[in-house]
């Protein structure tokens, strides 16, 4: 197999190719997330990956880190006692929209709420994909699915605000398409001593897109490349952002990390009583 | 003495029953005997019947529970009314003064002014369950636990800034069975 | 008091002594009664060894998360009671097929649902051995005081670490909320065991390889090994895989390495049983009445014996059936309509007469109940 050097280094090619049906968004945006630790320059022996269940909780299988698939919605329940147990090492969670925001929404929370240092990305396609096309807690209102088959008539969560809501103090939004801001986003949720939250679009051609005919993949990346808008655009214009999806870095507010605070404690009591 | 004595405590939530029992019992295995201690209760943190047992004996206990208690230890009338059966039939009743006692039952009673003491000589009823386990200790005797022995524990299990209240409760609880 | 060498102690508080002795220095829990001594005691001791604790949001975070830190290396466990041991029962299939080592603690009630939060019953037996799908490997030890609890602990963690398999204590609330006298244990008589490490370099690593004892070394997260973990059915690199034949092998090894190395971890107590006839088949709590009961038993010329597993799963097979070819009848003592009693009635039912004595009331079950229940059959 033909690689450049980044998938040469951070990918375990022999588990290639991947199993994302043709035109997901998901591969590009974890070439985004592979592209920021390699900007970063992590140690790969201390950046652990760890996914929930669904399409895009085979990422870390492809990845040469420490990975670890977990259980649906769980991941960052493991996530956080990795970290905790370890807070030497650097956590990215990658999870799904069903898995992070139904089965996982209270792992979300309260993580978030904690602000321990876990870099969560969700690849949001707006659809339950492994298992066929069933909505999802993102999934349009009105919208089809296997499940929805006269239009979906639950509201969508906005994650962003959800984990900003709860605590998260970094968050922002990129898209399949916006390769370069998902990266860029991605690498300051990495620097950020604290929860940190990247919503990434994704699309899914396969399920989404058909049964909402939203035509093939570049079609829907065309859909984010004339829809999208970053947020500090439509705050200088707001007539720019009216009907649009809001893009870019929403909330950066660094509070005291979770696993720091233990070890004041740690610090303070270790060696007493004992 | 006695191969082995069955205790049981009982009051409403937060009188504090399941540490008289603790002390009772950390007391006898410090003294070198066996000891086991339990509880039943309810939901409540606070009011609902509380129930807490000891057993004390020379040999290894099997059974935790109290099967017939030799000491049953009633602070309320719900107590009294609920584990009165309980009692052994040659077994001592300690009672707080204001429960109402069944005129026929069989067994010598201790009507004690437990909880009134508490208040009027120490300004809290928090030490009433320190003034039961002095009765207890009282009619149990010095040959059961040494009573240095007692005010070991009672300093061990109460936070420290009441240990000397605390103490003085324990004597009064003895003073209360032997005048 | 502090130079003594025994002191008075909850089985819950034994229970935490018991996993620090053994190395504990991770606990995720979530408050449930009547198992929350034990997070709370993990609470204050654990930040004074430089261990940590944390409260989840719930009984499947807290699983999740002691699987987390046992994967950098931390002996870890968490502490229950049957709500959230059902909870758990998803990450504890995640835990047997990763080979993640970890310690449940389940201080059982009274169910099902919330049943009797603050009373005692053993109707969890069954669900320790088949709570989560799929056929997995089951290690679940029953204490019945609390120096046990204390002794049990620490062979829980070190059956765990040796053999890569969440391990089960399955208390009671009889045994968890009760005080007696516990022996402390200077550390030297305490013997320890950590898990296996690979020995050699990263690059040779295969994670899922088993040597010959079918237990495959394990790496820490962090340490240079960089491999991969999933719930899936996966190959000895760690990679999923469709392949039959490694399906088969795989599930087969992970029951495998428990059931062929029971001997390892058969743990029981006989009491009485050289000439008994009856005997009485109990564990936990209510083994503590059995065995007042046979006393009483053998004063009415009764010839009467007890037999107790602590290992309660894997099944002491050999051992029960050893009981069925000797004793005339069997009674099943459980705080539970008949679980255990199924398992006994499978092995020595051929043997002997297997009878159960229950009761779901949410009281200890006492030795008149016992003695009572032999009494009318004999």
């Amino acid at each position: 197999m033909n690689c450049n050097s980044t998938t040469k280094n951070y990918y375990r090619t022999e588990k290639l190719p991947h199993i994302w049906c043709p035109g997901c968004g998901h591969g590009t945006l974890l070439n985004a997330v592979v592209r920021a630790i390699e900007k970063l320059g992590l140690n790969k022996d201390e950046v652990v990956v760890v996914s929930g269940i669904g399409c895009s909780s085979r990422a870390p299988g492809y990845l040469d880190f420490n990975t670890l698939h977990t259980t649906h919605g769980r991941a960052l329940a493991f996530a956080t006692g990795i970290k905790f147990a370890n807070p030497k090492l650097h956590v990215i969670v990658i999870m799904g929209d069903g898995d992070s925001s139904a089965i996982g929404g209270n792992h979300l929370i309260h993580a978030a709420r904690r602000n321990i240092d876990l870099t969560t990305i969700v690849f949001n396609n707006n659809i339950y994909g492994m298992t066929g096309g069933q909505y999802s807690p993102t999934t349009p209102y009105g919208d089809f699915a296997t499940t929805s088959a006269y239009g979906n008539i639950e509201k969508p969560f906005d994650l962003c605000s959800l984990a900003q809501g709860a605590g998260s103090t970094y968050v922002g939004r990129g898209t399949a398409y916006h390769t370069r801001l998902m990266q860029n986003l991605v690498e300051k949720a990495i620097q950020n001593k604290g929860f940190s939250f990247v919503e990434g679009l994704s699309i899914c051609p396969t399920y989404y897109g058909r049964k909402n005919k939203k035509g093939d993949a570049f079609e829907m990346h065309t859909f984010y490349k004339e829809n999208c808008v970053d947020i500090k655009v439509a705050e200088k214009d707001p007539e720019k952002g009216k009907n649009k999806i809001l893009i870019g870095e929403f909330h950066s507010c660094p509070k005291p990390e979770y696993t720091e605070s233990y070890q004041v404690i740690i610090d303070r009591f270790q060696g007493m009583g004992v | 003495m006695k191969k082995n004595f069955e205790l049981q405590l009982s009051g409403s939530g937060g009188q504090g029953v399941i540490l008289a029992a603790i002390i009772l019992a950390d007391a006898a295995i410090a003294q070198g005997l066996n000891a086991v201690q339990t509880q039943s209760y309810g939901p409540e943190a606070r009011g609902g019947a509380s129930k807490s047992e000891v057993i004390i004996s020379s040999e290894e206990i099997y059974f935790p529970k109290v099967r017939k208690a030799d000491i049953l230890l009633a602070l309320t009338q719900n107590s009294y009314d609920k584990y009165v059966d309980f009692l052994d039939e040659n077994g001592i009743l300690i009672v707080d003064d204001h429960v109402k006692v069944d005129e026929d039952l069989p067994n010598k009673v201790y009507n004690l002014p437990i909880l009134n003491s508490a208040f009027d000589k120490f300004g809290t009823r928090m030490v009433a369950n320190i003034i039961s386990v002095g009765a207890i200790y009282a009619l149990l005797g010095e040959n059961v636990i040494d009573k240095n022995i007692m005010l070991r524990s009672i300093t061990e299990r109460v936070p420290p800034v009441t240990v000397e209240k605390n103490i003085a409760a324990f004597n009064e609880g003895i003073k209360l069975i032997r005048g | 008091m502090s130079n003594k060498k025994y002191k008075l102690l909850q089985g819950n508080e034994a229970c935490v002594e018991g996993a620090l002795a053994a190395g504990m220095r991770f606990f995720a829990g979530y408050p449930i009664t009547p198992s929350t001594e034990i997070a709370e005691i993990s609470s204050q001791r654990l930040p004074l060894i430089g261990g940590k604790f944390i409260q989840m949001e719930d009984e499947l975070a807290s699983m999740a998360a002691i699987i987390g830190a046992s994967l950098t290396g931390l002996k870890s466990m968490t502490a229950t009671s049957g709500p959230g041991f059902s909870l758990m029962q998803e990450n504890i299939g995640y835990a047997a097929i990763t080979e993640t080592p970890c310690v449940i603690v389940n201080v059982q009630r009274g169910g099902p649902s919330t049943g009797l939060p603050t009373s005692p019953a053993q109707g969890d037996v069954m669900q320790a051995k088949w709570g989560t799908h799929g056929d997995h490997p089951v290690v679940a030890l029953t204490p019945n005081s609390v120096q046990e609890t204390y002794e049990y602990t620490v062979k829980a963690f070190n059956i765990a670490e040796k053999y890569r398999t969440p391990v089960i204590l399955l208390m009671d609330e009889t045994v968890g909320h009760m005080r007696e006298k516990m022996i402390i244990k200077d550390p030297s008589e305490i013997e320890v065991i950590n898990r296996k490490k690979p020995n050699c370099k990263p690059i040779e690593y295969i994670a899922f390889k088993p040597d010959k004892d079918m237990v495959p070394p394990m790496a820490a997260f962090g340490e240079g090994y960089r491999y991969h973990v999933t719930g899936l059915v996966h190959d000895e690199t760690g990679f999923p895989t469709n392949n039959n034949e490694v399906a088969e092998n795989l599930i087969r090894r992970l029951v495998e390495k428990i059931e062929k190395n029971i001997e390892d971890f058969s743990y029981y107590e006989e009491y009485r049983l050289e000439d008994a006839e009856v005997v009485i088949v109990a564990y936990g709590g209510v083994s503590r009445s059995a065995k007042y009961a046979v006393d009483e038993l053998r004063k009415k010329n009764i010839k009467a014996g007890m037999f107790r597993p602590i290992t309660i799963w894997p099944f002491l097979e050999k051992q029960i059936r050893e009981v069925g070819l000797r004793a005339k009848e069997i009674y099943v003592a459980e705080m539970n309509l008949g679980q255990y009693f199924l398992e006994v009635e499978r092995v020595a039912g051929k043997y002997c007469s297997v009878k159960k004595i229950n009761k779901v009331n949410g009281e200890l079950m006492t030795p008149d109940e016992i003695i009572n229940s032999i009494g009318g059959n004999i």
